[in-house]
């Protein structure tokens, strides 16, 4: 819960909108509107875990980040588009995946081998 | 107002076959684009895919490449109107005889109605991929290469979002590029989604559209990625190992292709879908189109991240 907010948590009320949606609203609807459906029941799922997940996502971001000496990713973007890491992009990607991890654990969890 | 239009449809329909009536027409589906739909005349079916009235598009080389894909074997539509520089319609069209099968991913891959089009699909895919890589492109005039790698690194570029992991992939892609084996007729989006199945296998492939001069392992490559896999378990259209893929082909060429090319190509591919996820995205936050769909896609970018990273720590180890 965060102050000076009432309950429902934001992460409570993303539930209760889930429960509605695959409760209710999925079973009366068919073809492109179910499709699209579930879509929207995704997104709310991608956002309750990014709310539950994403602080301590970010600091992990930032870490890795810094282990590469930079601010943000545009920074390490453009040094890697400029070649500073040819000789081992194999270790960049190692040293990324953590984070990239992150993101897919938010996205669609079931992705992960 | 759209019966109008739809009569409208008919007559002119009429007009390009010459033929008394049309009958059945009905619209398929519309992409952003394009409309397809589907019609009977004189007792045989069609479909037109038309440029939607009002968008700019053509159909340009298209039309030149399915037919010639017709008549060297390739199992596609048979084109009846090239209608890329034609009128009667409103805008460029195309019409070709219908194919019966199923398109959707999941369906082929999942449906017992499937079961026995799934054990020779793999080898249909090599095959058909071989027969369309031969074709003379010097019969297809207006046919142009394309340089897919530099192409999507000007698309990440002006989309500005950073993504270091799909700069590591472009510097790798260009430090191991392959020297190019031969150059020919590529489909330009060959896989799952873009075939039509039936229950005795491959009865058409589609969407000719970003068809070019290319390097033929890109069609290969493409047909690998994760993303085409739609959940399968294997790499050929998520049914079929690298082995019964290039197997087939080398059937048809006598040539067997080489493993890391392919490979070459399905890291390109899967750093190419990542980037068309962004576009998507940006094509609702930019608010060209507003969708809730391709908002939704561009939380699907990460998933190429993590497959590049997948395809490239483990190949270069």
């Amino acid at each position: 819960m965060t102050a000076p907010h009432d309950r429902p948590t934001a992460a409570e009320l993303l539930e209760a909108l889930h429960e509605w949606m695959e409760r209710d609203l999925l079973p009366g609807v068919d073809g492109r509107l179910q499709f699209h459906t579930r879509v929207a029941i995704n997104m709310i799922d991608i956002v309750r875990r990014e709310l539950e997940l994403g602080p301590d996502q970010e600091v992990r971001h930032q870490e890795v980040l810094a282990s590469f000496g930079m601010n943000d990713d545009a920074e390490l973007a453009a040094a890697i588009r400029e070649g500073a890491f040819d000789a081992n992009l194999v270790d960049v990607l190692n040293r990324l995946r953590p984070v990239v991890e992150d993101k897919v654990r938010v996205a669609n969890p079931r992705y992960l081998l | 107002m759209v019966g109008s239009t739809h009569e409208e449809l008919e007559q002119g329909l009429a007009r390009v076959l010459n033929v008394a009536s049309i009958t059945n027409l009905q619209r398929l589906s519309g992409g952003a684009s394009r409309e397809t739909w589907r019609f009977a005349a004189d007792g045989d079916e069609f479909v037109l895919q038309r440029v939607r009235p009002g968008t700019i598009g053509g159909f340009q080389v298209e039309p030149r490449v399915l037919s010639a894909a017709y008549y060297a074997g390739v199992p596609v539509a048979e084109l009846v109107v090239d209608g890329a520089d034609r009128t009667e319609l409103k805008a460029p069209f195309m019409i070709v005889r219908a194919v019966e099968g199923e398109t959707i991913a999941r369906k082929i891959l999942r449906d017992d109605k499937f079961d026995t089009a799934r054990k020779v699909l793999t080898s249909q895919l090599g095959q058909a991929a071989a027969h369309l890589h031969q074709i003379d492109v010097s019969s297809i005039p207006g046919l142009v290469a394309d340089d897919q790698m530099m192409r999507y690194q000007t698309v990440l570029r002006d989309l500005g979002e950073p993504h270091p992991v799909f700069e590591a992939a472009f510097r790798w892609l260009e430090i191991n590029k392959p020297e190019t084996t031969s150059s020919c007729l590529v489909h330009g989006d060959y896989r799952l989604g873009n075939i039509m199945v039936n229950d005795n296998g491959l009865s058409a492939i589609l969407d000719w559209e970003l068809a070019h001069i290319g390097d033929p392992m890109e069609d290969l490559g493409w047909l690998c990625v994760r993303a085409w896999r739609f959940g399968g378990a294997f790499p050929a259209a998520g049914l079929g190992t690298y082995d019964q893929l290039f197997d087939a082909y080398a059937s048809v060429t006598g040539v067997r292709p080489d493993p890391d090319v392919v490979r070459w190509w399905e890291i390109l591919g899967t750093l190419k879908w990542g980037i068309i996820c962004i576009s998507q995205a940006a094509t609702h936050l930019m608010r060209i189109a507003r969708s809730h769909e391709l908002a939704a896609i561009g939380r699907r970018v990460c998933e190429n991240e993590y497959d590049l990273i997948e395809l490239l720590t483990e190949r270069t180890q």
